[in-house]
């Protein structure tokens, strides 16, 4: 994960991240410290809850962190360039061309007084010189192709004429026109039904295989990311408190958060629990962190470090195996312990 | 045929929305079906979970049976008391019997009233002087759903999402009620938090007897609470049963397709199951489709599917299903009509 110096860099690598805000309040730390890298063609699951981070990072990435209002520091470099320092018409010619977002809410890329084929139209002119006939046939080839029926009578809809998932549909067709590298979808599906949904994150891997895209998926649902992801990073407070390869992820989780989110979920494949295994308490905010580890006031085993590390001292993110790494203070046999333990308490359905 | 712990008895319930046309003199040109012949029942101590897509009518069934929306047809009993007919005013003292519980607990709240006023705001409603007073009351309700009581005077801004939930939950069981209509209460929420809310309504209804209509669309969330379960689509139910017979012997093609697209936070496990794709989106509730309303989605369709609608037959005790042709296993990968 992390970058030795004169190694070849990974396709993307995020280093040393940190946003903050500055409010009448105090420093808020949106993001803190984070570093994260992708191999090209891969799928990056950040999760997290509100407040967690996981949003601002992705918002970082894409150059859309307004620096007026707010102190990003730290490198980010995708594909040999570094991003963190550009101007905003070098940023501007990026996003939408190596750089794409897909939002939760598709109204939020889709302008609700222009026809969806004018704008995808647009958005493959403001980045390529290509006539606008030859523009619109590959409007209407990637509408079709990602789903869109009776393309000829749709691309002269209005974003208001299309159902949720038809506009999710088209911002996709938007964010993938120009072939861009790098595809980030922030929670691209929670708003949408489970069965489209579904359909949604069909579509994403299967033109990310034809692409040969890499995507960061941002979400807060662990049952998503089963599906798409190859490799999971766990926020909280700011900060990645887990990072493994998926499968590792699910199996083995080592950070009590983690363990505690994928607990706490309903599953539908288990035995019906008489109690779901919440987490307790709320997550921290961001002005008043704790000085510790930043899950502690939430965590059932931080009394098991008994030099009371956890209370005072922030915990790193170091390595258990080279792939997987976690920011606990707890020891590793101990972690790997209790999670054997709560996953038999669960298996046995009570 | 009232069983003796029924609390709720709802009969071929319709709540229709008039499509006016523009102009001078607007017409009613057609109807939007939101809630098109529901029917259901829910005893004292009871889960009925209503689930379904984004415009399937499950939060407009929720609203109509509190009178919150005037259905056009049907009746509801609340206690054996028909109150579908009842005008806005004789209906005040009913609300001490049904309470709702909202999705989002940020507009729930008024954001001006402390927890104590918002809390405390159904005694002065219903003018009742609970024993031991007012605000002893309310500090006591805040305890039970696991808010601090010294907070009486704060503010809704000064909570998180979970602990505002928590406070629509205390005012919501203020009064004792029989009944408590729960439209998506914890959807908006952490998945962290959402489990605690869960786990709080289910030690309520243990311990004050509380039925509750529980309106979500996430299956999962709705295993966890309910004692029977109603998939709604297009304004009807399309199966209704108990908790264990919907999610391990379902019969409706529709309710198949829901549960195999619910995601399950296993990569191997996820990766190993059976998926049902449908395909495109629900059809508008304007004009629906003829015969079965989810015939154009359905891998079972076949022609009589579009000129006979489905009746909801019990097939066997408690478990009904509208379908022509229910099927125990689908088709592993099921093949679903093309795209709309």
């Amino acid at each position: 994960m992390q970058v030795e110096a004169g190694a070849e860099r990974p396709f993307l690598s995020v280093s040393g991240l940190s946003v903050a805000f500055p409010t009448e309040d105090g420093l808020v730390r949106a993001v803190d410290g984070v570093s994260l890298s992708i191999e090209k063609g891969k799928t990056l699951a950040i999760v997290g809850e509100s407040g967690s981070g996981k949003s601002v990072t992705a918002q970082a990435i894409m150059g859309l962190i307004n620096r007026k209002t707010a102190k990003v520091s730290g490198e980010i470099w995708l594909d040999g360039q570094e991003l963190v320092g550009l101007s905003d018409s070098e940023v501007q010619a990026l996003r939408g061309s190596e750089i794409a977002m897909i939002f939760q809410d598709p109204m939020s890329s889709l302008h609700p007084f222009y026809r969806v084929g004018d704008q995808i139209v647009e958005a493959i002119r403001a980045h390529r010189q290509v006539g606008a006939k030859a523009a619109k046939r590959e409007t209407l080839d990637m509408l079709r192709r990602v789903g869109i029926p009776a393309v000829e009578r749709r691309i002269d809809d209005y974003p208001h004429q299309l159902s949720g998932g038809m506009r999710q549909r088209v911002m996709i067709a938007m964010a993938l026109i120009n072939s861009p590298a790098l595809l980030i979808a922030d929670e691209p599906t929670t708003a949408l039904d489970v069965t489209v949904q579904a359909q949604i994150l069909e579509l994403i891997t299967s033109l990310q295989a034809e692409f040969g895209t890499t995507v960061i998926m941002i979400t807060h649902d662990l049952g998503i990311v089963a599906d798409v992801a190859d490799e999971v990073a766990v926020m909280y407070g700011g900060r990645i408190v887990e990072v493994a390869p998926t499968g590792l992820l699910y199996d083995r989780p080592e950070m009590p958060y983690t363990l505690g989110l994928l607990s706490s979920i309903p599953r539908m494949d288990r035995e019906l629990p008489e109690r779901l295994e919440a987490i307790r308490g709320n997550p921290p905010s961001p002005i008043r962190l704790p000085a510790g580890c930043v899950f502690q006031p939430r965590c059932n085993y931080s009394d098991r470090v008994t030099s009371g590390a956890c209370l005072d001292v922030r915990p790193e993110l170091l390595p258990t195996t080279p792939e997987h790494l976690v920011r606990c203070h707890l020891p590793t046999e101990e972690r790997q312990q209790i999670t054997q333990d709560v996953f038999n308490i669960l298996a046995g359905g009570s | 045929m009232t069983e003796p712990n029924e609390i709720l008895r709802v009969t071929d319930l319709k709540t229709y929305f008039p499509v006016r046309s523009k102009g001078l003199l607007p017409r009613t040109i057609a109807h939007v079906k939101a809630v098109d012949g529901v029917s259901l029942t829910l005893s004292t101590g009871e889960t009925l979970g209503l689930v379904g897509e984004s415009g399937s009518g499950k939060t407009t069934t929720a609203r109509s049976i509190l009178m919150l929306v005037r259905p056009t047809a049907g009746s509801i009993e609340l206690e054996g008391e028909e109150i579908s007919k009842l005008s806005t005013k004789q209906l005040v003292p009913l609300r001490r019997k049904a309470q709702m519980i909202f999705q989002d607990p940020y507009n729930a709240l008024n954001p001006r009233h402390t927890v104590g006023g918002i809390v405390s705001a159904p005694f002065k409603v219903q003018g009742v002087e609970p024993p031991g007073g007012v605000k002893a009351t309310v500090q006591e309700l805040m305890e039970r759903v696991g808010l601090n009581p010294e907070h009486y005077n704060r503010y809704p801004n000064e909570f998180s999402g979970g602990q505002r939930q928590r406070i629509g939950i205390a005012r919501a069981i203020a009064l004792r009620p029989k009944l408590i209509v729960c439209d998506e209460p914890v959807s908006a929420l952490d998945v962290s938090i959402q489990a605690q809310i869960i786990n709080l309504l289910k030690d309520l209804q243990k311990e004050f007897g509380i039925a509750y209509l529980f309106v979500a669309h996430d299956l999962a969330v709705v295993r966890q609470i309910s004692h029977r379960v109603a998939v709604m689509y297009l304004g009807k139910i399309m199966e209704s049963a108990p908790r264990k017979t919907i999610y391990t012997a379902p019969l409706h093609p529709y309710t198949h397709s829901l549960l195999s697209a619910v995601p399950i936070p296993d990569p191997k496990r996820q990766s190993e199951r059976a998926r049902i794709r449908l395909v495109g989106d629900l059809p508008s509730p304007i004009d629906p489709p003829s015969g079965c309303v989810f015939r154009t989605r359905c891998f079972q369709a076949q022609d009589r599917c579009a000129t006979e609608i489905p009746p909801l037959v019990e097939v066997a005790p408690g478990h009904h299903v509208a379908c022509h042709f229910p099927i125990a296993t689908p088709p592993k990968a099921a093949t679903v009509p093309a795209a709309i």
